[in-house]
């Protein structure tokens, strides 16, 4: 025990006299969070619109206004050229033609029905649905106007009102949801990279031989040089909620100590695995190629940018492995839907299973002796 | 009689087809400056990784302080210092820190490691610059603290891997004094080198050829049996039977 304090020691004065990696652990990550809670959005706004108006009636030009209402669509022409439009799509300028028909305001009144073309450009797929589906809401919304309006001037009753709640998160504001997850990313990215490339450095610089021939055990030896880092990753995950809240407002709906005792399992597993890859290679560079590949299928996996349940079967199923996939899960539930203990029980229970696991192979990976 | 320190029979290693160290043995009595000579390649440091437990031996037997080198690597861990040919100290750590930092892996007490330091410290001269970064020492400087720190435990033998390689001649006299002065203190002190003026001042040197040993014994007793001046002389002549080829050949071989 003692062993492993001197050498934790020795451990917190390289990272206090290293200024590069403290700016990478303290600066880069709060930059990361600023700029990526912005960019990292599923919401459209403003994406510019082509309409071509055939029709050029009060219906149709309500219609118009409609769309320009919305706030999700910003209209940049409504010259009634199909060549034109079809150019603009293709050159990129609108993301999306809506066509109206020169009959469609007779059509409706006639048979109560009418087409509306909408032409997305679905280069990106998922913005393109997005764009599609808030034109689909928009001109639905305004077909039941005009029945209602239709209907009241026949008396009609009978009409279902459908109002939507959006619980947790009523505004849905998506860096709500973005932040938390976010503050995963950047906590597993610094942590898995510094302590990957720990070891690795030691071996570079020689050092870790003349650690090999003192008496110091695997697992002390692993812990002197997790402890360090676990505390640098909480101070990481301390500053990021800071800056989530302060700047972006993030809900803390549940308790922060239950996310910070998650966080200190979840780190252990982070911060294993970097020592796993950090015994299994001999340099730095290679250190950071396999954290960057891993890393990188764990984020992208884990359910952070793109939801788990629109990923495929298998895919799904590999990410229960994923440690990053329940702590994101966990973080969400915790800072915007209060979730407790109960309720994070399962997610959780994979990470402590996976902190026993990694711990285990990082310190069976790491030998003193070459075979 | 004391066991020795170092009892080796048959240590083999091989790396492939190729075999590093071949059957040797040998012995190292307690308390002695035992040289392991030889030129680049012969096996030198394959055999002394072995010994401190860096590397796994392919066959043979070898005992250091007494205990196994398969089954007891940590035991031997204990008894050992060990001083590489990279200079393998923390650069970013200040000699008292360095010195603190080894002090305390090996299991010494807070007043132990407080006591050594000071003393380590005076004796080296370093006293000045316990407290800069040891990256801005000088080379020669950086090698007297490696010694000492390999010695903070007062282990029964030192292991130095080529400690005077690349530091200028008078600190490699000071250098020489400090194993003097551990080996008066009982410590068995076991160095590879490629000075051939330093072999004479080992009590017993080793001179090993592509992985064997090629001859053992006193440096006097050496150049009796071979016939030669010097350690230097013998070193060629061991290391190099080609040299027998005349002169004029060499430029072809070479080209």
């Amino acid at each position: 025990m003692r062993r492993l304090l001197f050498l934790a020691q020795a451990e917190v004065l390289h990272i206090l006299r290293d200024r590069v990696l403290l700016a990478q652990v303290l600066i880069v990550p709060i930059i990361q969070l600023l700029i990526l809670s912005n960019a990292a959005t599923f919401e459209i706004r403003n994406t510019p619109i082509w309409i071509v108006d055939f029709d050029r009636t009060s219906v149709s030009r309500g219609l118009v206004n409609h769309l320009a209402a919305s706030g999700h669509f910003q209209i940049v022409d409504t010259t009634p050229s199909l060549d034109r439009a079809n150019e603009a799509l293709l050159a990129g300028t609108v993301t999306m033609v809506v066509v109206i028909p020169h009959d469609f305001e007779v059509s409706l009144t006639k048979t109560r029905a009418a087409p509306v073309e909408l032409s997305v450009n679905a280069e990106k797929g998922s913005a393109a649905g997005i764009v599609q589906s808030y034109a689909s809401r928009v001109l639905s919304e305004y077909a039941s106007e005009l029945a209602l309006a239709r209907r009241s001037s026949k008396s009609e009753g009978g009409r279902i009102d459908v109002r939507v709640r959006g619980r947790y998160n009523p505004t849905l504001n998506y860096k709500h949801y973005m932040v938390p997850g976010i503050l995963v990313a950047l906590v597993t990215m610094i942590g898995t990279l510094l302590s990957a490339q720990n070891i690795a450095r030691e071996k570079e610089l020689g050092t870790l031989e003349q650690l090999n021939v003192t008496p110091i055990t695997r697992g002390q030896f692993i812990a002197a040089k997790l402890l360090p880092f676990w505390v640098l990753g909480l101070l990481e995950l301390s500053l990021g909620l800071i800056v989530g809240k302060l700047v972006f407002g993030i809900p803390m709906r549940g308790s922060v100590p239950l996310l910070f005792g998650v966080a200190s399992v979840y780190l252990a597993v982070a911060l294993g695995i970097g020592l796993w890859i950090s015994a299994l290679v001999e340099t730095q560079q290679q250190a950071m190629f396999v954290t960057f590949f891993i890393v990188n299928i764990y984020l992208l996996m884990s359910g952070l940018f793109t939801p788990i349940d629109s990923m495929a079967p298998w895919v799904r199923v590999a990410s229960q492995i994923n440690p990053v996939r329940h702590f994101v899960t966990i973080s969400r539930a915790i800072l915007v839907k209060g979730a407790g203990p109960a309720e994070i029980a399962r997610p959780f229970s994979v990470l402590a299973v996976s902190a026993v696991v990694v711990l285990t192979i990082a310190v069976r990976q790491y030998r003193k002796r070459a075979v | 009689m004391i066991e020795s320190a170092i009892d080796v029979k048959d240590l083999t290693r091989t790396f492939g087809s190729f075999t590093a160290v071949d059957h040797i043995s040998f012995e190292v009595h307690s308390g002695e400056v035992f040289g392991f000579l030889g030129a680049n390649g012969a096996g030198k440091t394959t055999a002394m990784r072995m010994l401190i437990g860096l590397l796994t031996p392919s066959g043979g037997t070898a005992r250091v302080a007494g205990h196994d080198v398969y089954t007891e690597s940590e035991a031997v861990k204990r008894s050992i210092g060990y001083m590489s040919q990279r200079f393998s100290l923390y650069e970013d750590l200040t000699p008292r820190e360095n010195i603190r930092l080894y002090g305390g892996i090996y299991g010494l007490t807070m007043p132990q490691i407080r006591e050594r330091t000071g003393r380590m410290l005076t004796r080296l001269g370093l006293a000045r610059v316990a407290d800069e970064q040891v990256r801005s020492l000088p080379l020669g400087w950086r090698q007297k603290l490696a010694f000492s720190v390999a010695l903070v435990h007062e282990p029964r033998i030192v292991f130095l891997d080529e400690p005077t390689s690349g530091v200028d001649p008078i600190t490699r006299r000071q250098f020489w004094e400090l194993i003097y002065e551990a080996a008066s203190g009982g410590t068995t002190v076991l160095v590879t080198t490629h000075y051939m003026d330093e072999a004479e001042y080992c009590d017993r040197i080793c001179i090993m050829v592509a992985g064997r040993i090629g001859a053992i014994g006193a440096p006097a007793d050496l150049k009796k049996q071979f016939g030669v001046d010097s350690i230097d002389e013998l070193f060629v002549r061991l290391a190099r039977p080609e040299t027998a080829v005349p002169e004029s050949a060499l430029p072809e071989r070479l080209s």
